[in-house]
């Protein structure tokens, strides 16, 4: 149920990012959808792709700090409140979300997410039938 | 040419004699290794009043002598050498370029010069017999970690003027080693020496083996592996235990500290022994004096203070008393090895890098020792000191290892675990900042650890 997303360290100045965009398109890695968060010093670049594995070696292989994390992408309709009523039967399970992000594809809206505790995010998600986004869907 | 056997010393020079003791020989001069504390401290009053005498040639010591007020003749005893004034880098400065020499300019063989920052460079000479003695100090070392004619040793040191290049490359080859001279720099070039020429033992600064390593990651090479590496000497810079430890496992070898500084030779003079419990002093070649840096009076055993060496063995520029800057502390004066040389313990640092921050004093090193406590950063960091809003803030930036969480929260708890110990050590709270690893400069020789940025009211 979960995808992998890269999670990239980069520093609050010109050219990690740079570098990371780079190595991916040389290696023709499409990004499907990417958010950076960050503090004064740092951030977190963190990017779902056509090619989570090829990606995290690539860039392991050039030195840069990787992660891959498994995050859970909710497809939802792109209506007004559904995102809304998505995260409230999670949050109604005692589930917290440590972050969230959001994008369109194929004419829905997809949530993506990282839960606290993990395992159990994907239990609420089975017993309510929410619908969800496999990698196959983005390869 | 031999100074000392003209003036009818005997047995001050006996160890330039070119003999390679059998391979199962655990000394490379036994008989200087293994003497007793009573017959070092015989020798060393021997050779101290030769080498006053000879200084006595050099227009320098013969103006600093009658200055004083003493003679020759009045060093008796070792403790007499407490008579003898002090040789600081400002006087060799001062008696630029050959105003220290105790020799004739046509005996002397070698010129090493280091450029000074502030004010003249400095010279230091030697003749034949000068290099011959470096060359056993060295080989001495080499021999004592276990290295044998059948090693084959890759010096990653600057060669020229650094005497890191030649020092070693003389000591490895006086041992019988094949010796590559691959010099600093070119990581993918070293690597591919060490794989091909079955590099046994290699000689690098610290932060160039954590260089390497990076290197070798990302060429897909282990030195655990890929390579026979299996000694490491490593120098020039200073580095804490924690450090060395880091590298022995990233490496999969022994790494052994290695003193040296110009002004004496170069390195030979001082290096760990198996049992890695601080670094044998030549007490044939040198006296070592640890001293108060304020009052210049003797600490005692056990205690920090600035190291002070005097040549015993040097003909064409012997220094007396000589104010090395470093601080250390003498550990012992036995050894399980069998060697009863005294034992220093790994410099603290230099009483130049000393930072002073809002009236606190502060060694590099020290938030070295903390840094790598923590498994989640990487060797590599640089400390910067700023003025902001009229107050002196210190910045430590250091390097993710691994990114091991993609949660801010756990890294902001990272952050703060780091502040907290580095506070523990320095009594300070500096800003603590984690970069991406390979962000910070490295340089391919000595490390810049610090940038002081702070403005200067006077
Ligand atoms: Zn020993």
């Amino acid at each position: 149920m979960t995808i992998k997303q890269l999670s990239i360290f980069i520093e609050n100045k010109g050219g990690t990012l740079i570098k990371v965009l780079d190595l991916l398109s040389k290696a023709n890695i499409q990004i499907i959808a990417s958010t950076i968060a960050d503090t004064k010093d740092y951030g977190i670049y963190r990017v779902l792709c056509n090619n989570p594995s090829q990606a995290y070696i690539i860039l392991k292989e050039a030195g840069i700090n990787v992660q891959l994390a498994d995050v859970i992408a909710l497809s939802i309709d792109d209506e007004p409140g559904r995102a809304a009523s998505a995260i409230k039967t999670l949050s109604d399970d005692g589930i917290s979300i440590l972050y969230m992000y959001s994008f369109l594809w194929k004419g829905k809206g997809v949530l993506v997410f990282r839960t606290d505790p993990a395992e159990k995010a994907k239990e609420t998600i089975m017993i309510k039938k929410l619908s969800f986004l496999t990698e196959a869907d983005f390869a | 040419m031999c100074i000392f056997a003209k003036d009818n010393i005997t047995n001050i020079i006996n160890m330039a004699q070119k003999h390679i003791p059998d391979s199962s020989c655990q000394y490379f001069n036994e008989k200087e290794e293994t003497l007793t504390r009573e017959q070092i401290e015989a020798l060393q009053l021997e050779r101290l009043q030769a080498t006053v005498k000879h200084c006595m040639n050099s227009p320098f010591y013969k103006a600093r002598f009658e200055e004083a007020g003493i003679k020759p003749e009045d060093i008796k005893t070792l403790d007499d050498i407490r008579k003898i004034p002090f040789t600081t880098k400002k006087d060799l400065r001062d008696t630029y370029p050959f105003g220290m020499a105790s020799t004739s300019l046509k005996d002397c063989i070698r010129l090493h010069s280091s450029s000074g920052t502030t004010g003249n460079p400095t010279v230091i000479l030697h003749t034949q017999n000068d290099i011959d003695e470096w060359a056993n100090q060295v080989a001495r070392n080499l021999w004592m970690v276990g290295l044998r004619p059948d090693d084959v040793f890759q010096n990653s040191s600057g060669y020229g003027m650094f005497t890191g290049g030649l020092g070693f490359q003389y000591g490895a080859e006086r041992v019988g080693m094949l010796t590559i001279p691959a010099a600093a720099g070119n990581s993918l070039r070293q690597i591919k020496f060490m794989t091909d020429f079955g590099t046994t033992a290699l000689h690098a600064v610290p932060s160039y083996v954590t260089r390497l390593k990076e290197v070798m990651d990302q060429a897909g090479v282990d030195p655990k592996t890929d390579t026979k590496l299996r000694v490491l000497a490593i120098g020039a810079e200073p580095h804490s235990e924690e450090q060395r430890r880091r590298i022995e496992e990233m490496m999969g070898v022994k790494a052994y500290n290695s003193f040296g500084m110009s002004e004496m030779c170069g390195p030979g003079v001082g290096f760990e022994c198996p049992e890695q419990n601080g670094l044998h002093f030549w007490e044939d070649y040198y006296i070592v004096e640890i001293v108060d840096p304020e009052t210049l009076e003797p600490v005692a055993d056990g205690e920090i203070g600035e190291l002070v060496l005097t040549t015993l063995c040097r003909e064409a520029m012997p220094l007396l008393r000589y104010r090395t800057r470093d601080l250390t502390r003498v550990l012992g004066r036995s050894c399980p090895c069998g060697r009863n040389h005294v034992r220093i313990d790994r410099m603290k640092g230099r009483s130049d890098d000393m930072i002073v921050l809002r009236g606190v004093n502060i060694f590099p090193i020290q938030i070295e020792k903390i840094l790598m406590q923590f498994p989640e950063l990487a060797n590599n960091y640089l400390i910067t000191l700023t003025t902001d809003e009229d107050n002196d803030n210190m910045t430590v930036e250091v390097e993710l290892e691994e990114l091991f969480t993609d949660d801010f929260q756990r890294l902001l708890k990272l952050t703060s675990d780091v502040k907290r110990a580095l506070k523990d050590e320095i009594l300070l709270t500096p800003h603590v900042k984690l970069v991406p690893k390979g962000s910070l400069p490295v340089s391919e020789g000595k490390a810049v650890r610090v940038v002081d940025k702070r403005t200067v009211y006077q």
